[in-house]
């Protein structure tokens, strides 16, 4: 599209009063995502952003395009309803640990097994904000929360792995310290022809200060981030020492190159179409204490929902014609009565 | 048994006939009593049904849960009921008999497959007695027939396996009745031939045992008569027998198309809602879009998804179904967009009956949501009519930018009737504008678009939808400031908003028609005044009490919310107030809060229409009071 107009990052950034608490991670979230816009070749009001409810679904307020900010855990649903009527709009979600996971795991689960083309952004901080802080479905277990003041004793979702088990075609990781890379993953997500997943670590500095600061901090990435890049062994450390095999039990392993040497490194193919490797990679961390995959996990185009449907409708227009109400009612056998 | 000569056998002529086909789950009942509805329809009789079956798909065989039956009234005059008590029980099996028996008036005729009541049968069904045979059916004319038997022997020769042969016995049954009461065969032929046409066998099965059916009839020398009904004086015009759940589906294809906006369906299966989504998912050349969603919520909030896209977002339900999208309908009524919700409404609480009829969710859908969240509703009131119904919330949907609910219940979805097609040239014109520019200038010149500026006349806001140049805005279910929609949490705004919502729907009522009043009625002792599925029924038993001389008006309520501006006149004309209804008075209610009038309620909950005798005999309990 040539005659999309130039934008800046002031064009997508609307008039409204950004509300969140200050120094949290959302801002850098949002100015990447806004920095990010110009560079899409995209109309504003193709654009809409739909969230569910939540600190983080308080976004759609803050981008100059069209928005619904609607209830806690629909989103996705909102979002499928909405692609199916306009397939050609760029249809971005947004939402929370809490809204993604716990009231609306279920519209996500469904988004990406159908594969609608939505960008769905899950800006996991570890705990429930807008709340004031109970323990989310992503807490770590013993989480001493307001309404877990002896530790919560439930198991976390790992959202990566969950997104791999819904049959998502289009899974990433982020976190909220590197504007570029959020950049980088966002516009993958927005490039992918389908559902696209991408799980940003973020920082809620009054609920959960620190939850990611063990991976994400500047001294801490080298030696706590996995770098995920196709084509690539996968390699990570001050000077690369560590890397990922996969062992003969079938799990993904760090491992000292010296020791196993670099051929033995398992080489990164993010359009694998199995996606047994790309769930192994998304076990390899146990939380954000221990070196973490980041970047595209998996990028396997298939069918997407929203074509599908639209392709029925032309096909049967072409079978059958357009619809004609008048013989729609004498479709059944109908008699006479003089 | 059989003659070669053709006996001679009289016919007489009946007005009206009222058949109930009964047996297992299993035994093809509903096929056996639509076959007949159609083969009665394409007669020009006019006709009311009532398929009553049970919620398991197969319960255990032979048993009285798995009785399944349809009841269906064929007349030569117009008639609003599937009729009281059957003249004719058709029983295939002893569960069947035991279980119907009761529905049938005294002194009518049952006809039995007496190949079913054999002792495991008949112990199944808690006979100790075989009821064929101990004089415990000296009061009914009783036919038994063979029905297992003939029909596997007409089908030995043509290469149909045993069991399938057998289950053409329903066929059997429906010859034997078109026989009796004089009903076309070739309707039922053609249906078998188009129905089977890639399972010659089956079809050759049905069609051996269906004349086999008529043939018994004609010759087994059982039969003293054939019956005829003749064609009732109907309007002129084209017929077709159309259910509820049909009707409302066309209703809202034809909506789409008078409001050139596309369809999108957001359903969750359930019972009885789940053949709009199947008609409706046989409609994609009308440009329709359904989406069957992960759940109910999924549904609605899909659907206003497609709204939110300038589409005519709909979902279908059931009751329970319309609790769980309670919070998605509070959010259309804060976003101001379109939203059609049908509750095709069943036996509650909880999953309840979901097979069964009721008209309880009218409270449901008046208050069913959290804070004050006014949504205007629709109520079809006779299987055709669900298809004007569905056109009418429609309209008032896409005018007002309103969630409707349209209320239906498992009566007039299943419940089908002749319907005079309507000429589409006639229907309203439904068109939308869309928000196409900036609607407002700002004081230091620049034009902008404030998304809840509203149309002085309408009061809805302009319809937006994304890709639209200049409109760019956002939207949320967040207190917002009327014009500019912005997020308001201020105590005055809230106070101005929550009236501003309430008026809009109040509104409506200078957009709605008047009352329906059924005939001269000025001067009568009584009103009854119904809503709903209840208008067969209450307008037969209003015409037998004027037959009596009594003087008796019928107000049918469309319109529940706003009510119509004629209806407080109305009730306040009339000394005494009836309201019947499938709940325990939820409408009363409202009247009597609304108009201060002392209505009186009559209540059923049983799963069941009220006959048309039931009220007839409230109507002059009241009148006698």
């Amino acid at each position: 599209m040539t005659d999309v107009p130039t934008t800046t990052k002031a064009d997508w950034t609307s008039d409204q009063e950004v509300r969140w608490c200050p120094g949290c991670g959302d801002y850098s979230i949002l100015t990447a995502v806004q920095m990010l816009m110009p560079e899409l070749n995209v109309r504003r009001e193709d654009t809409v952003f739909v969230s569910g409810i939540g600190c983080a679904a308080r976004f759609p307020y803050y981008m100059n395009t069209y928005g619904m900010h609607g209830i806690h855990g629909r989103a996705p649903a909102l979002a499928t309803g909405l692609a199916m009527a306009r397939p050609e709009l760029h249809v971005w979600v947004v939402g929370g640990d809490g809204d993604m996971l716990s009231i609306g795991g279920n519209h996500l689960l469904h988004a990406l097994r159908r594969n609608v083309n939505l960008n769905i952004l899950l800006f996991n901080n570890q705990i429930y904000g807008l709340t004031k802080g109970q323990y989310s479905p992503t807490s770590e277990i013993g989480k001493v929360t307001k309404s877990t003041p002896a530790g919560s004793i439930d198991e976390p979702f790992n959202p990566v792995s969950v997104a791999i088990g819904a049959e998502a075609s289009f899974v990433a990781r982020t976190h909220d310290m590197d504007r570029q890379h959020m950049m980088d993953m966002f516009r993958r997500a927005h490039d992918f022809p389908g559902a696209s997943f991408v799980e940003v670590f973020q920082n809620c500095n009054v609920f959960n200060d620190g939850a990611f600061g063990a991976i994400t901090k500047k001294d801490k990435r080298a030696s706590m981030l996995i770098p995920l890049e196709h084509g690539q062994p996968i390699r990570f450390g001050e000077n690369d020492e560590n890397g990922v095999v996969i062992n003969p039990q079938g799990s993904a392993e760090v491992v000292n190159v010296a020791d196993v040497g670099e051929s033995a490194l398992l080489v990164h193919d993010e359009t694998r179409q199995d996606p047994s490797l790309a769930f192994a990679l998304s076990r390899l961390s146990a939380g954000p204490f221990e070196p973490t995959p980041i970047g595209v996990y998996r990028a396997v185009e298939r069918s997407e929902y929203a074509g599908e449907a639209s392709k029925q409708l032309a096909l049967a227009q072409e079978q059958s014609g357009p619809g004609d109400l008048e013989a729609l009612l004498h479709s059944r056998p109908t008699w006479e009565v003089s | 048994m059989t003659d070669t000569v053709p006996r001679i056998v009289g016919t007489r002529e009946l007005n009206r006939l009222v058949v109930r086909f009964a047996g297992d789950s299993g035994d093809g009942m509903q096929l056996t009593g639509d076959r007949f509805t159609s083969a009665s329809a394409l007669f020009g009789n006019d006709l009311a049904t009532l398929p009553e079956f049970p919620a398991e798909i197969r319960a255990p065989q032979g048993t009285l849960a798995g009785v399944s039956a349809f009841q269906v009234q064929v007349s030569d005059h117009d008639i609003t009921t599937p009729g009281d008590a059957p003249n004719v029980l058709v029983a295939m099996n002893p569960a069947a008999l035991r279980k119907e028996l009761m529905h049938l008036e005294f002194g009518g005729t049952v006809i039995v497959n007496q190949d079913a009541f054999v002792e495991r049968n008949l112990t199944k069904a808690g006979y100790d007695a075989d009821p064929l045979d101990d004089g415990s059916l000296d009061n009914y004319t009783l036919f038994k027939v063979p029905m297992t038997t003939i029909t596997k022997e007409v089908c030995k020769d043509l290469g149909v396996k045993p069991r399938d042969a057998e289950r053409s016995k329903n066929f059997f049954a429906l010859g034997l009745l078109s026989w009796l009461y004089s009903r076309p065969a070739q309707p039922t032929l053609d249906w078998i031939s188009a129905k089977f046409k890639r399972q010659q066998m089956i079809a050759d099965a049905n069609t051996a045992a269906f004349k086999a059916g008529m043939a018994f009839g004609e010759t087994a020398e059982l039969f003293d008569f054939t019956y005829e009904v003749k064609p009732a004086a109907l309007a002129p015009g084209t017929y077709t027998n159309v259910n509820g759940n049909t009707a409302l589906s066309w209703g809202l294809v034809a909506a789409s198309q008078q409001a050139k906006v596309p369809l999108f369906l957001g359903s969750y299966p359930i019972t009885p809602a789940s053949d709009i989504l199947h008609e409706l998912s046989q409609r994609k050349n009308f440009g329709v879009r359904t989406l069957q969603a992960e759940d109910e919520i999924a549904a609605v909030c899909a659907a206003l998804g497609a709204s939110f896209g300038g589409h005519l977002g709909i979902t279908t339900t059931s009751g329970p179904g319309i609790a769980l999208k309670g919070e998605t309908i509070g959010l259309a009524v804060s976003l101001e967009l379109p939203l059609l919700v049908i509750n095709i409404q069943r036996g509650g609480p909880s999953t309840g009956l979901p097979t069964k009829t009721e008209s309880a969710d009218l409270m449901q859908a008046m208050y069913g949501r959290h804070g004050e969240s006014p949504v205007p509703i629709v109520a079809a009131y006779s299987p055709s009519q669900c298809f004007f119904a569905a056109i009418e919330a429609a309209r008032i949907a896409l005018k007002y930018r309103t969630p409707v609910i349209l209320l239906s219940d498992g009566y007039l979805a299943n419940g089908s009737e002749p319907w005079l097609l309507p000429d589409v040239s006639t229907l309203p014109d439904l068109t939308v504008e869309f928000a196409t520019g900036p609607n407002h200038t700002k004081d230091d010149g620049t034009e902008v678009f404030w998304p809840y500026l509203r149309d002085p006349e309408t009061k809805a806001r302009p319809w937006a939808v994304p890709g639209t140049p200049g409109l760019t805005h956002r939207i949320g279910g967040i207190e917002k400031e009327d014009g500019t929609g912005n997020i308001n949490y201020e105590a005055d705004n809230h106070g101005y908003m929550v009236k501003l919502r309430e008026e809009r729907v109040a509104h409506i009522a200078n957009d709605i028609p008047p009352t329906m009043l059924d005939g001269d009625t000025g001067d009568a002792d009584l009103l009854v005044l119904g809503w709903g599925s209840t208008w067969g029924a209450i307008t037969s038993a209003v015409m037998r009490a004027r037959a009596e001389g009594r003087k008796v008006a019928h107000a049918h309520v469309t319109h529940l919310n706003p009510l119509p501006r004629d209806l407080g006149d109305i009730v306040r004309r009339y000394p005494k107030v009836l309201v019947p209804e499938m709940n325990l008075g939820q409408f009363c209610r409202i009247i009597r809060a609304e108009f201060l009038v002392d209505a009186q309620s009559v209540c059923k909950v049983e799963g069941i229409p009220f006959t048309a005798a039931e009220l007839h005999s409230h109507i002059n309990g009241v009148l006698d009071d």
